[in-house]
């Protein structure tokens, strides 16, 4: 609890930019070399800063749209169309369980639900202590393996009752 | 097994990548250099000639797509070619297994398509979370420059390519080709009107081909093996072998590559098992979630494009989701249309509200407050959201396996609105 | 052309169009969202679905989007067939299962194309039976109010403010059924063109918040034809007002102007009309400390009649214009006190650009091109203009210019033009050329292919090179730098190769070589590109005001009869003079103290003005005007066109008369006494004048440009059937009882005897001609796109003609090859570079606080930035200026003081000080450009 709230304490004023790190800029700039503008690397720079900071921030959006040379705005456009780009601060790990169709046959729905009720969040949430954000997520590609769920970036198949418990208690 | 499995004979039981030694030792990049030996139009005649098949789910002939790309002294440059590994349809895993397990194989592949184009840029455009492929495909992008099979100068000779990895950020949309080209220029993954085809202002507004990942696997071994080998190893009207997948409450679900024309039986029965113990076979998607459903009685059908379109479905990516007698079908549509209207890109106004506007309507039955005229209104909405009606194809294929339903298992749709819900999980429920 | 037949009739259409255009072009009533005239086709909302048919035998057909569907000749399709209905049932039920369905509150109501499209669409009963979604809704400033739950996704707004407009602070966020269309945070909407939101979005979505401060439906505005009078475009409006207050002001289609859309300055830059501080009575001061009283009008007419006569006959009477007012007030003072005794109202510099502007205008191989044209200009040339702040709506035209070479690519791959997303990915950020030389930079660089900045002189120089390098015949410059050189022949070249390029320049850098480089181009241009018959050049000049060219054409080749001399004649003759001034406030107009002193050395100072300044505060008789809102006129703006505006609303204030007819009736008065004898006939015809159409009959006895002034509009006895054309719509309501507070008598409605409108609500509904049409509305189309009725062809004329004249006809094409040395102005000497301290200011235009009646809008004046001085980093380093202090700067008696901004694209050795009004009321901008100390 006293984490998340001192994270959030952190957070940047509204309107004030956020600037990249070094690393950040230079992982952005590296990319921006593989295309003819700048522009063309809004989704490598968001992503370059979610790998460092799990999210990213109204300030981050700023400073991405310095490098790049575009309008926040136009960065925000891209950054709230696609669902790997987290505009909300996560927990520290997040859960994504899919929801698609081969995933439902095989019950995914029950253990969305037993995620949820064991967290005590609904899908979409992060739990209370800041540690897990649950997320259901569109199919993973591994449907003979189903039910299936992404833990961070790790997959993990034929998901079971018993192997979230596991994972939640760890 | 009694054919070839030129795609997936390199594949490790295991599971472990394939490296570029291991894959050069096995025939790899001579392909290639057959390619770069020959005239870049050759290449195009040959591909046209193997009757190659787009895998990504259209099913169009890859050498004449490659046909308009305008060639010659003046034409835009750069020219552009993109592999679609964006792999979301839902009950698709086809393509995710050749990229970890054998990258060079598409890399090689790219290359041959690029050459064949004319290109001078490649990008691999690979789905988000994806990410052992990523590392996979990273490493052998990296090893392949290193020994000059990407870059300049391309085997010694005069054609270059720079090829680039790309992953995204996610959305299923983003698999159609013209979303995907918006996305890969980092913009919103809104599809674009055609024409003017890719072909001629894609990426950048340059001539653009895209493949699926399946797509260009295949060409090394047409290119070394020759067309007409290609063509041989297709059973029916097809060329070739495909992947074939299956998911749902099957045995063994898992995907196999097989020739063109194996009939639905033979996957189903022979590779998957059948269904798990105590279940019956209700009906299937053949193609991955946006195709219309088939039943028993199409088991004998072969897998090719044209037997598969007059039984009123698609070979779509030959992935096939079977549902079982014990699981709703409305259910299960309601999880596909939920699918399709949040995968939605939100820019014509049929699928950004007409798909929604569906949800709500299997909801209400689902959930014991549908109304019998709804059934008739879904199908109403299911025919507004066909093909042409939309900016592009998504909505339609996410009226498809609805539409199949309301035919095939009308019954059911009627015991939710008779029942006043699920009537499978009402069953469930009495069964403790 | 090509013949389609719709519905079983054959029309001949534009082969070039798409089919939802071309049927709306026909008249006929096809539902669509996504499609703009002028933004083109995305096919988006699959509104205007229509079945087309193959060939004759095809009875099936297919369904296709209209919009995105070419016309071909001999195609054959069908609006009105049952599956296509269905089709776009469909749409608008699932369009509006999330509207909030909140018409009767919201302020769209009335006229909404939504509202129109749900009707046409025949979509009356509801079925969808989930939640609708909700949204929160954000500060947008102002102007704007923002209320996402009614949107329904068409994506014109973002399409027209980033795409058309070049905006950057509007975007559609996230995705699926949750697209939002707002900004990335709160905050005032950046774009000077905004307020087009309000229009382009087809729902409630962005309405104007100006007028929901006191808010009515559109039917309850009462309108009549305008012209925007806050800068030298003449962009046609619609004001709508009622209970005497002007309400709001949307546009009025002009196919050679403004087309769809004006700038924020003109759209909510109305508020000085409803202005508390709005001087409403006459008021006579006896002497210095004497209190002022407010006598009736007629009272202080005959005051001034007398101070008139008296001064007249000393001939100490002067008179000077306003170049902000019409044609005929300016006339009526000119003929008032003798063309002889009217002075311009502006500086000497200003005045004799103005003249300088007229000639040039007039000489063969010249064009003025109207904003359409410059709009299809393939490349552009623009010297010393910001026209973002100081012309807004020719920065979005000549944005479009640089979209010409998109058109080029698509035409070439065949993509219609229409096909608006295609032809941009096409195109990606390729543009025709763009090239701008300024002093400080401008908003327009981000698109230009050169980018300049200079000091006006060597903005000239410039173009003087660029001159010489198309015509050796047009004299060298000496001593440029070889960078420079070749810089110019890069753009002659450029200027060369364009089949339709346009020379842009004016009067804001306040500098004559800059006014004269541009015609320079544009005539050596014409020799260049001439085989034989002579080509006109393009070349369009913007200038100070409304009617900066109507004035000068009424002191045409007078160079003098300017401000300083009006002020060199006063102080000759001390105490003798008396001035009648139309307002204009001097103080803005010349040195302070010197202005102090040309009151000062005055006898009797009469002021006409409509707010209080300081030039009001010196008048002995104050005669209050009134706003364009409240009386006709004539404007004649940048490109010579005479455009006729009207009262949108009598007053009830009996001092507040038409200002031409104010000045009438001082020569009625002051020729009564006396039956006129020995007094000028000039003065006596004027005095005659009863009606507006006397006093244009008098004008047009002028002769030369003013010969066929009755035409920039229907006289005052033009009738329809019969029937006057009426400003309020037929609908408006609670007329009879609108004044019941005051009295409840029925009031008697105002007579309008200078002009073919009526105050009412009865007239001729149609065929009104374009001059004459105070807004647009048409059965089933309530919103501002049933302007599609009143067009010849989408994006096309008015049927009722184009309002306004051009006196400016290019010349027929003459022989110029004959020109001579005396045609060709000469090249000004290189700006020294700054020394001892001492730096060139120049003035700056700005848009929202940049016009000084405009500015007194609250709206604009929230969005205007704070002035400051903007200095390149390396002057400032130069001369010891540090970034955020205050620095003053001295000229004359003027001493200013600013904060100071660095801003790396002002040239070198400049300081450049905003031409905001405050800034302006202390160091005026005519004074500039000049050298100054600064500290
Ligand atoms: C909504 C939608 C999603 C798609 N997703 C994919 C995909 O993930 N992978 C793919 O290869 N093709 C996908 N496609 C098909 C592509 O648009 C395109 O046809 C294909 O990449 C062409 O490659 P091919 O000719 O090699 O089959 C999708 C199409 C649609 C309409
Ligand atoms: S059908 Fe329309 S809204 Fe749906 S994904 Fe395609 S373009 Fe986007
Ligand atoms: S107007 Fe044609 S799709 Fe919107």
């Amino acid at each position: 609890m006293t984490e998340l709230i001192a994270s959030t304490a952190n957070l940047p004023a509204a309107g004030e930019i956020e600037p990249l790190t070094p690393e950040e800029r230079a992982e952005i700039e590296h990319e921006i070399s593989h295309y003819p503008n700048r522009q063309a690397a809004t989704i490598e720079a968001l992503k370059i800063v979610q790998k460092y900071q799990r999210w990213v921030s109204d300030g981050k959006v700023k400073a991405i749209a310095e490098v790049l040379d575009i309008s926040p705005d136009a960065v925000d456009a891209v950054a709230t169309f696609y669902n790997r780009i987290y505009r909300q601060p996560v927990g520290q790990k997040v859960l994504a369980i899919c929801d698609s169709v081969s995933c439902w046959l095989l019950g995914c729905t029950e253990l969305m639900d037993h995620a949820s009720r064991s967290l005590d969040i609904e899908p979409g949430e992060t739990s209370s202590d800041g540690r897990f954000t649950l997320l259901p997520t569109p199919c993973l590609g591994a449907c003979d393996r189903a039910p299936v769920m992404k833990f961070e970036d790790k997959l993990i198949t034929n998901l079971t009752a018993e192997t979230l418990d596991w994972i939640l208690k760890s | 097994m009694d054919f070839e499995t030129p795609l997936t004979a390199r594949i490790k039981a295991n599971g472990e990548v394939t490296t570029l030694a291991e894959y050069r030792d096995a025939a790899g990049y001579q392909g290639l250099e057959i390619a770069l030996s020959m005239e870049s139009t050759a290449v195009i005649d040959l591909v046209k000639e193997s009757n190659l098949r787009g895998r990504g789910g259209a099913g169009f002939s890859a050498g004449l797509k490659w046909s308009f790309v305008p060639r010659g002294e003046g034409t835009a440059r750069p020219k552009y070619l993109i592999c679609n590994a964006d792999e979301m349809e839902p009950g698709t895993f086809k393509d995710r297994w050749l990229m970890e397990c054998d990258p060079h194989q598409l890399i090689e592949g790219m290359v041959i398509a690029a050459y064949a184009i004319e290109a001078d840029i490649a990008y691999l455009f690979l789905r988000a979370d994806y990410e052992v492929a990523a590392e996979r495909l990273q490493q052998a992008i990296d090893d392949a420059y290193q020994e000059g099979l990407l870059g300049d100068n391309i085997c010694g000779g005069s054609y270059s390519l720079q090829l680039y990895l790309h992953t995204s950020a996610g959305r299923y949309i983003c698999g159609e080709e013209t979303a995907l080209i918006s996305s890969l220029e980092g913009k919103r993954a809104v599809p674009r009107a055609k024409p003017p085809f890719p072909q001629v202002s894609g990426l950048f507004g340059k001539p653009t081909v895209v493949n699926n990942v399946e797509t260009l696997c295949n060409l090394p071994h047409i290119l070394r093996n020759g067309a007409d080998w290609f063509k041989s190893l297709g059973r029916g009207e097809d060329a070739g072998t495909k992947l074939f997948g299956v998911s749902g409450r099957v045995k063994n679900p898992g995907c196999w590559e097989m020739p063109m024309g194996t009939t639905i039986r033979e996957i189903l029965e022979g590779y998957a098992g059948g269904m798990q113990d105590g279940l019956k076979l209700k009906g299937f998607l053949p193609g991955g979630g946006s195709t219309d459903f088939l039943t028993e009685e199409h088991l004998d059908l072969p897998m090719d494009y044209g037997a598969i379109g007059k039984a009123g479905s698609r070979m779509g990516t030959g992935t096939m989701i079977v549902l079982d007698d014990q699981t709703c079908p409305v259910g299960m549509v309601l999880n596909l249309i939920q699918f399709f209207a949040q995968e939605s890109c939100g820019w014509c106004t049929p699928c950004r509200n007409g798909l929604p506007f569906l949800r709500q309507l299997l909801e209400d039955l689902e959930y014991g407050k549908g109304r019998p005229e709804d059934l008739e209104t879904m199908a109403d909405y299911c025919r507004y959201l066909g093909p042409g009606n939309t900016f592009c194809a998504l909505a339609p294929g996410a009226a498809e396996p609805l539409q199949s339903a309301l035919k095939y298992f009308r019954r059911d749709f009627e015991e939710h609105v008779n029942q006043g819900g699920c009537t499978y999980r009402q069953q469930a429920k009495a069964n403790g | 052309m090509a013949t389609i037949e719709v519905d079983g009739t054959s029309y001949e259409v534009d082969g070039d169009r798409n089919l939802l255009d071309a049927c709306l072009g026909l008249g006929l009533d096809l539902p669509y969202f996504c499609w703009h005239p002028t933004l083109g086709s995305v096919g988006s909302c699959r509104q205007c679905a229509v079945r087309v048919y193959a060939n004759a035998e095809d009875t099936r057909g297919r369904l296709v989007m209209s919009c995105m569907t070419p016309v071909t000749d001999g195609q054959r399709l069908s609006i009105r067939d049952p599956e296509s209905q269905a089709f776009r049932d469909k749409s608008i039920e699932v369009t509006m299962a999330n509207h909030p369905h909140d018409c009767p509150v919201c302020e769209e109501g009335g006229e909404c194309h939504l509202q129109d499209m749900t009707i046409m669409s025949r979509h009356t009963e509801r079925r969808y039976r989930g939640l609708k979604k909700t949204y929160t809704n954000q500060y947008l400033g102002p102007c704007i109010s923002h209320e996402m739950n009614r949107c329904i996704a068409c994506y014109r707004c973002v399409r027209f403010y980033n795409d058309y407009a070049g905006g950057k602070d509007l975007a559609v966020l996230a995705s699926k059924e949750n697209v939002y269309f707002g900004r990335h945070e709160d905050g005032c909407l950046e774009s000077g063109f905004s307020g087009n939101l309000v229009e382009v979005c087809p729902t409630g979505v962005f309405t104007d918040k100006t007028l929901s401060r006191s808010y009515n439906r559109k039917w309850d505005l009462q309108s009549a034809p305008s012209i925007c009078s806050s800068c030298s475009l003449g962009c046609n409006i619609s004001p709508g007002e009622r209970q005497g207050r002007i309400k709001r002001i949307v546009n009025r289609y002009h196919h050679d102007i403004n087309g769809y859309f004006i700038c924020d300055r003109g759209r909510f830059g109305y508020d000085y009309t409803n202005a508390d501080q709005r001087i409403q009575h006459c008021s006579i001061r006896q002497s210095a400390d004497v209190t002022e009283e407010a006598p009736d009008y007629r009272d202080a007419i005959n005051a001034i009649a007398v101070e008139l006569a008296g001064a007249a006959t000393g001939g100490n009477l002067i008179a000077i214009g306003s170049d902000r007012l019409s044609v005929e007030a300016n006339f009526a003072l000119q003929t008032l006190v003798d063309e002889d005794n009217f002075y311009s109202g502006m500086d000497p510099v200003q005045h004799q650009l103005l003249q300088s502007v007229l000639g040039i205008y007039r000489r063969p191989g010249i064009h003025a091109p109207t904003l359409r044209e410059i709009e299809s200009a393939d490349a552009v040339l623009i010297l010393g203009e910001d026209l973002v702040n100081s012309a807004p709506r020719m920065a979005l035209s000549v944005r479009q210019a640089t979209r010409n070479l998109s058109f080029e690519l698509a035409r070439k791959s065949q993509i219609p033009l229409w096909q608006d997303t295609s032809v941009r990915n096409l195109a990606q950020d390729r543009r025709s050329p763009l090239m701008i030389l300024s002093v400080a930079g401008t908003d327009l660089d981000a698109i230009a292919s050169l980018r300049l900045s200079a000091a006006a002189d060597d903005i000239a120089r410039l173009g003087f090179a660029v001159a010489r390098c198309l015509s050796d015949r047009a004299p060298a410059v000496p001593n440029l730098s070889p960078d420079l050189e070749s810089t110019a022949a890069g753009i002659a070249d450029c200027l060369l190769r364009a089949k339709n390029p346009v020379i842009i320049s004016g009067t804001s850098c306040n500098t004559p070589s800059v006014v004269e480089s541009a015609a320079q181009v544009a005539m050596a241009l014409s020799l260049a590109k001439s085989n034989g018959q002579i080509r006109p050049s393009w070349l369009s000049y913007v200038l100070p005001a409304a009617n900066s060219l109507g004035l000068a054409m009424l002191q045409e080749g007078n160079d003098d009869n300017h401000l300083e001399r009006a002020m060199q004649r006063v102080l000759a003759n001390p105490g003798q003079c008396t001035a009648l001034i139309l307002q204009n406030d001097l103080y803005a107009r010349a040195e302070p103290s010197r202005v102090d002193a040309f009151f000062g050395n005055l006898k009797s100072c009469i002021v006409l003005d409509q707010q209080p300044n300081r030039t009001t505060d010196r008048a002995n008789i104050l005669v209050p005007t009134q706003t364009d809102f409240e009386t006709e006129g004539t404007l004649v703006n940048n490109e010579g066109r005479a455009q006729r505006y009207f009262e949108v609303f009598a007053t009830d204030n009996p001092s507040l008369r038409d200002n031409w007819k104010t000045i009438a009736n001082m020569a009625k008065a002051w020729v009564n006494p006396g039956t006129g004898q020995g007094l000028p006939e000039s003065l006596l015809a004027l005095a005659r004048c009863e009606n507006f159409d006397d006093l244009i009959a008098l004008l047009k006895n002028r002769g030369g440009l003013f010969g066929h002034w009755d035409r920039a509009a229907p006289n005052a006895a033009f009738r329809i059937a019969g029937l006057k054309i009426p400003r309020m719509p037929h609908r408006y309501s609670g007329r009879t009882s609108l004044r019941a507070n005051i009295r409840v008598a029925e009031a008697k409605q105002p007579e309008d005897r200078d002009s073919p409108l009526g105050f009412t609500m009865e007239g001729a509904p149609i065929n009104i001609p374009g001059a004459l049409t105070p807004g647009f509305w048409s059965p089933g189309w309530n919103s501002g796109e049933s302007l599609n009725k009143f067009q010849d062809e989408i994006n096309g004329h008015l049927k009722g003609g184009d309002p306004g004249l051009r006196l400016l006809q290019s010349p027929a094409a003459t022989d110029m090859s004959a020109a001579t040395s005396s045609d060709w102005f000469s090249v000004p000497a290189a700006t020294p570079t700054a020394a001892n301290g001492r730096l060139l200011a120049v003035s700056l235009p700005r848009l929202f606080d940049g016009e000084v009646l405009s500015a007194l809008s609250p709206a604009l004046a929230q969005r205007a930035e704070l002035p400051q001085l903007e200095i390149h980093p390396e002057t400032a380093a130069a001369v010891g200026l540090v970034e955020g202090h205050i620095a003053t700067i001295r000229l004359e008696s003027c001493q200013l003081k600013l904060p100071l901004r660095f801003n790396p694209r002002v040239a070198s050795g400049l300081v450049a000080v905003p031409a905001d009004v405050k800034t302006a009321g202390i160091l005026p901008p005519v004074l500039l450009p000049a050298a100054v100390t600064i500290e």
